[in-house]
């Protein structure tokens, strides 16, 4: 090979290892999660929350994971996201719309509505957005082994709040489930629950105990140990 | 073959004659090892990890006290001698000689291996006996455990750990589940310690018990709360990305506290539920086999396989 033949090659490798670098730093290390801020609309002592979860996730590299989006409260967007921020001393009204189908409770524990405001929820079902099923109904324990009626659980352990989230309607998800996220149409149900957010400010984990990770070892890998999908934190701030 | 013989105690160059340097090694090392046994016993003991809250933490605090008092002797010893050569046996100027040899030395071999063979089979039997005494010392005996309390009140408490939260069942209270380790003082608990999913392990620090928590397994480890107060548990097996956060608190009450606090709920959840929808009490739970899923499998028109559940071997990743 001729010296100018190598030193292009030279280069060209060279080059092809810098851009595969700077492809892996944009790509997997710079990319990070938005936090979506509530604490600019908390008034009164009160702020509203609301999320989705949905069977996929069709926004992200990772289009069979089941996830979590949370709504911008600005703009109504939903965004990729499971990190969200509230103020501390707060009522939070926490609106969770159910668009995953049921999936038995590991442990049917966590069927009972824990660490809420009475100690409940309440669970409204829909045929799609704005056609309710029927009224909303409250609930302290939703058995989800004795009737296929949960799909998720929101917690915050470290603030004793377990919350299991009731899944849409078993027949109409099975025939006109939401397939595009975030899901703005399709069978879903719409879980409301409050919550008092501690004194001291922080950053609080939350996670589903439903071993919703399909593909992985005891279906606890993928969307349950990554954030953005089934588990995130709840920033605290003064 | 070289012949045994006791090294000469030649007198000094100056003509003064040699003391008797083990007298005076023996001298220093007892008044300094008495000196460190007694700070240990009245001023490092009673500070001891991990406390005195139950019998097996108390068992735990005066272990380690003893092998430091055992250990601390033998240490000193050590540096004595280390001490004492450098002072008295250092190389001088114009001393080229060696040393007497010792080869042989009977009295030397007698000591050293009468010495370690005490120390190491009094460790042996002093393990042994605090191991069954208090009962396992709050370690995990397995399913079936050889070192059981004495008396018939003892209070079952199940320790099951999933992905990453503790929940406590109490079967002598109808099987009530609840994310509060709550306990009674001076009865004897068994935990009886499993998991739904990966290993965990059980640590109630100040309780001073550990137990592993394989599935499948019901891995038995006993205490007796001797005071009140409050206590931390966390996982001691890294059993994903959340281990870390995987701790929380109990506490040991008043009996009578205990027994309020266990019925009231109870009842709550005989009232909203709860306990209906719980599994019977067992000493270990399979995920994948859950009777009451036959509702839902015919709902969801799924016969013979496990739906959207994901059993422990399906698939397995590497």
């Amino acid at each position: 090979m001729s010296l100018p033949a190598r030193i292009v090659t030279l280069l060209v490798a060279f080059a092809a290892v810098v851009a595969g670098a700077v492809f892996i730093s944009i790509h997997y290390l710079g990319s990070s999660l938005a936090v979506v801020n509530f604490s600019p609309v908390a008034s009164g002592g009160t702020v509203n929350v609301v999320l989705q979860e949905d069977p996929q996730n069709t926004v992200s590299s990772r289009p069979d994971w089941v996830s979590y989006f949370v709504q911008d409260p600005k703009t109504g967007a939903w965004v990729h996201t499971t990190l969200f921020q509230v103020p501390a001393n707060t009522r939070v009204n926490m609106t969770i719309l159910g668009y995953d189908g049921c999936t038995p409770l590991r442990n049917n524990f966590w069927s009972k509505v824990q660490g809420t405001v009475g100690n409940s929820m309440t669970v409204q079902q829909f045929k799609t957005v704005g056609q309710p099923l029927g009224p909303a109904r409250r609930y302290s324990v939703l058995n989800s082994w004795s009737n296929c009626s949960v799909g998720h659980t929101f917690a915050i352990p470290s603030l004793h709040v377990f919350v299991p989230v009731a899944s849409p309607n078993t027949a109409l998800f099975n025939s006109s489930a939401c397939g595009t996220s975030p899901c703005t149409s399709g069978p879903h149900s719409m879980v409301k629950f409050s919550f008092m957010t501690p004194k001291t400010t922080g950053t609080f984990r939350w996670q589903c105990f439903v071993p919703c990770g399909g593909g992985f070892l005891d279906g606890n890998g993928g969307p349950m140990q990554t954030l953005g999908f089934m588990m995130g934190n709840m920033e605290v701030s003064a | 073959m070289a012949e045994s013989q006791a090294p000469a105690a030649p007198g000094r160059a100056d003509g003064r004659r040699e003391p008797n340097h083990g007298l005076r090694i023996f001298l220093i090392w007892i008044v300094l090892a008495l000196i460190a046994d007694l700070l240990i016993w009245f001023l490092w003991y009673p500070h001891l990890p991990p406390g005195r809250l139950s019998s097996s933490a108390s068992s735990q605090q005066f272990d380690i006290a003893v092998l430091g008092l055992a250990a601390a002797p033998v240490m000193i010893f050590v540096w004595t001698y280390f001490g004492y050569t450098l002072v008295n046996w250092r190389h001088r100027d114009g001393d080229d000689e060696d040393g007497p040899p010792l080869f042989g030395h009977t009295g030397i071999q007698a000591t050293w291996i009468g010495g370690t063979a005490v120390i190491v089979l009094a460790a042996f039997v002093f393990g042994t006996v605090e191991l069954i005494v208090p009962a396992g010392a709050g370690a995990g005996e397995g399913p079936s455990p050889v070192w059981k309390p004495s008396g018939s009140n003892l209070l079952q408490v199940q320790v099951i750990g999933q992905q990453w939260q503790f929940t406590y069942r109490y079967p002598q209270f109808g099987g009530m589940e609840t994310t509060q380790l709550v306990l009674p003082v001076n009865r004897p608990v068994a935990f009886h310690v499993t998991s739904l999913d990966v290993i965990h392990s059980f640590w109630a620090y100040q309780l001073g018990v550990k137990a592993d928590a394989n599935p499948g397994v019901d891995n038995v480890a006993y205490t007796t709360p001797k005071h009140t107060g409050g206590f931390t548990v966390r996982c001691s097996e890294l059993c994903g990305i959340w281990h870390g956060a995987m701790f929380g608190s109990g506490r040991v009450t008043t009996a009578a506290v205990f027994e309020t606090w266990a019925t009231a709920n109870q009842r709550l959840q005989q009232r909203n539920g709860l306990l209906a929808a719980l599994p019977p009490y067992s000493l270990t739970y399979d995920p994948t086999l859950i009777p009451q899923l036959g509702k839902v499998l015919v709902k969801l028109g799924i016969t013979g396989a496990p739906g959207f559940y994901y059993p422990p071997s399906d698939p397995v990743t590497p």
